[in-house]
């Protein structure tokens, strides 16, 4: 990788940034140092202030105090055009592209064009240079919305590149692409870095960290803890910055004996996104369940949880089997489903912390149709004491909590189900290590209990660092079962979730 | 966070919470300031009082002539004048009710009976009658007038019932739009189910009652058939809605059409009067001088607010609008919630119905043009947000009110009815704006 010189003046400095939000202070004077060329991994916890430190890098918001300089200009962004302009693109988790509109629509969009007749043909070309400048290959007539996540992704970079950034950020630009699609971005990005091209890249994927960055750098409440040159530091040591303290073990899988089965599945069948997928799950044991995205393994959840109409199969638990109308029923026998999407399927955005976590449990908290409101209360309470959730009183919004006190939340109303079923879908999304742990422990809680617990999960050392047992789907259908989860590997788990049925 | 700064905060929350009373407050200052001018007493206290003045000036032992005109004010303030007087051993000679010639006459008879005539009790219009000064031992300057004071028009007890009067129909199925638009739908057919409801008890009472004839039991069940009727429409759309996924615009947008021509056709296009008295008990009568209407307003705001606030009911339909596929998730049965606040939203625009014919005594299919703009407009104007998942059920009296109050401020300050609709118009976006302002400085 070609470094430039050290005596020219780095691609952009942060000097003491300060940023406060109404009662949160988000950033305490955080220092940032980016050379030409390099691939700074940007780290932190959910609410470290990763978030807010790159909005002002984008324009979107501005900081209270403190310098940005950029290729040694002292720069100020008042919106996200001016960032545009100055150089620098940012790329945010959720895309900013128009659904309707095609890959080069989108590229070009906004830009004052030339009126001339070709105008749409040398766009084209010019989306097709940008493309093959990136080694991607995207269907360009296509409207974004037929696009893959990765495609869009590769739209975004795309329409970066055409503004001649000279600093590109990505924001957990690999949460939702799939092993193979994170290479290819990989090879991208150092493409961008041998151009000169400096890159702040976020995750919370520390592989990807060692796989891809120069230099490693850590927030952790607002403030900047740790600046290290990747080869200088390990796991250990970045899960101790971010954390503030050291973790024994990144999986503390617990043993415990396994009872009779509890939940039985049997040739469940939903079109083509679930095919004849049958297994069962024990008393006290964790089903880990993985594939590719789009194999099924979320399907087969709204399933079992009533949530989506089967076309056939049974599900019996302990024995008796359910005929479930919706999710309310599921609800009632004992089942709950914690799903991967928060904001869209986990919460209510606009309604409080309590009345979010009252919601499943009105049957229960519930006295001639009113809502026993001082029981809510005291329920929610200890919750948020056993889950440390971090809230300042129970009538706040929940579109105002951190993504991990979100998760918490949704934790809060399952748990307090006490369900003999909890299905976890991706329940580690987008979450910090630290509270990652935390479920991890909670995880192991619920299956000592006697509980049979499902753990659904792209992260292959997850899955195989918490099941007793994998199951591995491809497609709709289950194309491997692994019980000796000690020796599993994950190439082993990648060959069966890739692998074609022979009809 | 700094004591200050919570103070602030929490005063923001209270302005926004509240914002709408303020606006409200503001309205009413401004219709009083408008409206404040001379008011001349009328009524039986203003004849009591004008009988007071004139004992206290001439004694026990004057004669007094008591001139009014016709209205039933001036019979309530010549009776009241005549028991005072009487009852403080005065004379009254006469108690003339009518125009200046009937004054001459009854001046006429008492000074040819060789009375004397000491004092006149007027107001201030039968004050300014010249036929006294035709007589040399009487004038003008014996007359006596209730005192006259200064108080807005707006404020008078009479307006502001008036005000909660009108206001109240479109309060009342305001109540249900507010739940359905809570769970981001909307009902286009209120207007026209309050013309079904009146045309459907009309006929009930007259086709099964007799008509004028009807006992009070035929009434009660002929008004909640009408009741029935926009309940049931109301359980149709909930169906359409959940079952067969057709969007609530386009639903009651239908209905908002077969509903009317169902109401013109079993009427056959006719306004039914043939209706007892009774009929109108609901709609024109007051208890404790309150107007039924009124009270029957206030009581369903609170039942509707505790429901919306207390209750899982309440619960459940701001989780939908706020997110039905989570609420659907976490255990709501979205449809079965759906289906009931439709078909209250029906039942609450048929008991408009009711309130409506019963006031004006008559069932027609012409009623409630155009009330579920106004109803919608109340609604959006008292804070709910028309995507769903917020809004308070006092806040939608509270854009009931203003409306009516800007609609009666401007009445009274003879602005021209076309004038008024522009302004109502403006008033509407101006609320919309002020909400999406607010929630995005949240």
């Amino acid at each position: 990788m070609v470094r430039q010189p050290a005596n020219t003046a780095p691609l952009l400095e942060m000097r003491g940034i300060e940023k406060s939000f109404p009662g949160v202070r988000a950033l305490d004077g955080v220092d940032l140092r980016l050379e030409p060329g390099e691939v700074l991994a940007l780290l932190g916890e959910n609410g470290a202030g990763k978030s807010t430190l790159i909005k002002m890098l984008g324009g979107a918001l501005q900081p209270d105090r403190g310098d940005i300089v950029l290729a040694g200009e002292a720069a100020r962004f008042e919106t996200p055009a001016a960032a545009i302009g100055a150089g620098i693109g940012v790329i945010y988790q959720e895309f900013n592209l128009i659904p309707e509109l095609t890959a080069w629509e989108n590229i070009f969009l906004g830009r004052e064009p030339s009126l001339g007749r070709d105008r749409r043909r040398d766009e084209r070309r010019a989306a097709q240079a940008l493309f093959e400048r990136i080694g991607a290959s995207v269907p360009l007539d296509v409207p974004c919305r037929r696009l893959s996540i990765a495609q869009q992704q590769l739209v975004e970079i795309a329409k970066a590149l055409s503004h001649n950034v000279r600093l590109l950020v990505l924001d957990e630009p690999s949460a939702t692409l799939a092993p193979r699609e994170i290479e290819h971005l990989f090879a991208i990005i150092r493409e961008l870095a041998a151009r000169q091209i400096g890159v702040i890249y976020i995750s919370h994927r520390l592989d990807e960290i060692f796989a891809i960055a120069d230099r490693v750098s850590v927030l952790r409440d607002g403030r900047h803890v740790a600046d290290a040159p990747i080869g200088a530091t390990d796991r250990g040591q970045l899960i101790e910055w971010m954390v503030g303290r050291t973790l024994e073990r990144e999986f503390p899988k617990h043993q415990h004996p396994l009872g009779e089965p509890r939940l039985v599945v049997e040739g469940l069948c939903r079109g083509a996104a679930v095919r004849n997928v049958s297994f069962h799950v024990r008393r006290g044991e964790v089903l880990g369940i993985t594939g590719l995205i789009g194999s099924g393994r979320t399907e087969v959840a709204r399933l079992i949880f009533g949530a989506d109409r089967m076309e056939s199969g049974t599900i019996t638990l302990d024995g008796e089997q359910l005929t479930l109308r919706g999710p309310r029923d599921a609800i009632r026998e004992g089942i709950c489903l914690l799903t991967e999407d928060r904001k869209s399927q986990g919460l209510v955005l606009g309604l409080t912390v309590r009345e979010n976590f009252g919601l499943p449990n009105l049957p229960q908290l519930s006295q001639w149709g009113f809502v026993r409101q001082s029981q809510e209360r005291k329920w929610l309470a200890e919750f948020v004491d056993t889950l440390r959730i971090k809230i300042p009183h129970q009538e706040q919004l929940a579109k105002n909590l951190s993504g991990g006190n979100q998760q918490k939340v949704v934790l809060a109303k399952w748990l307090q189900q006490d369900a003999d079923v909890v299905i976890f879908d991706e329940p580690t999304r987008g979450i910090d290590v630290g509270a990652k742990y935390e479920i991890y422990l909670l995880i192991n809680e619920l299956a000592s209990q006697g509980k049979a617990v499902v753990m659904i999960s792209s992260e292959l050392p997850e899955i195989i660092g918490m099941s007793d047992r994998i199951l591995v789907m491809h497609e709709g259908s289950v194309t491997g079962e692994i019980d000796d989860v000690a020796t599993a590997t994950q190439q082993q788990i990648m060959t069966l979730a890739v692998e074609r049925q022979s009809a | 966070m700094t004591q200050p700064a919570r103070y602030g905060k929490q005063l923001t929350r209270l302005a926004s919470d509240y914002g709408m009373v303020l606006v409200l407050l503001f309205l009413a200052t401004v219709c009083s300031a408008l409206t404040y001018k001379e008011q001349h007493p009328r009524g039986a206290d203003a004849g009591y009082q004008v009988a007071r003045q004139i004992a206290k000036h001439l004694g026990a032992d004057a004669s007094v002539l008591i001139v009014t005109t016709k209205t039933d004010e001036d019979r309530a303030f010549a009776a009241a004048a005549e028991e005072e007087l009487r009852e403080r051993g005065l004379q009254v000679l006469a108690n003339v009710g009518g125009a200046p010639s009937d004054a001459r006459l009854a001046i006429e008879q008492a000074l040819a009976a060789g009375a004397a005539i000491d004092a006149i009790a007027a107001n201030n219009v039968t004050a300014r009658w010249t036929v006294y000064d035709q007589f040399p031992t009487v004038g003008s300057d014996k007359c006596f007038v209730p005192a006259s004071y200064y108080w807005p028009d707006f404020l008078k007890t009479s307006n502001l019932l008036n005000i909660a009067n009108q206001s109240s129909i479109y309060a009342i199925i305001a109540i249900g739009m507010t739940m359905v638009i809570i769970t981001s739908g909307i009902d286009l057919s209120v207007g026209s189910l309050i013309a079904l409801a009146s045309v459907v008890a009309a006929l009930f009472v007259r086709d099964f009652g007799g008509g004028a004839e009807a006992s009070v039991g035929i009434v009660v069940v002929g008004c909640l058939a009408g009741i029935v009727c926009g309940a049931g429409t109301g359980a149709f759309h909930g169906l359409m809605v959940t079952r067969y996924r057709v969007p609530a615009f386009i639903v009651t947008l239908s209905m908002m059409m077969m509903a009317r021509g169902a109401a013109l056709r079993i009427s056959n296009g006719q306004s039914i009067n043939a209706l007892p008295d009774s009929f109108g008990w609901l709609g024109e009568k007051e208890t404790l001088g309150i107007p039924n209407p009124v009270l029957l307003m206030a009581l369903l705001y609170l039942v509707a607010h505790v429901v919306m606030s207390r209750t899982v009911f309440g619960r459940y339909v701001y989780a939908i609008g706020g997110n039905e596929e989570a609420a659907r998730l976490s255990g709501v049965p979205v449809k079965r919630m759906l289906l009931a606040v439709y078909t209250l939203c029906g039942a609450l625009a048929g008991l408009g119905g009711i309130v409506l014919s019963s006031r004006l005594k008559a069932g027609d299919p012409n009623f409630g043009y155009s009330y579920e703009l106004e109803v919608i407009s109340a609604v959006v104007v008292g804070g709910t947000s028309i995507m769903g998942g917020q809004g308070r059920m006092f806040g939608t009296l509270i854009g009931a009110f203003i409306i009516a109050v800007i609609k009666n401020g401007m009445n009274l300050t003879n602005v021209n009815p076309f004038n008024q609709m522009i302004v109502l118009g403006a008033v509407l976006l101006a609320s919309v704006l002020i909400d999406t302002r607010k929630k995005r400085d949240q």
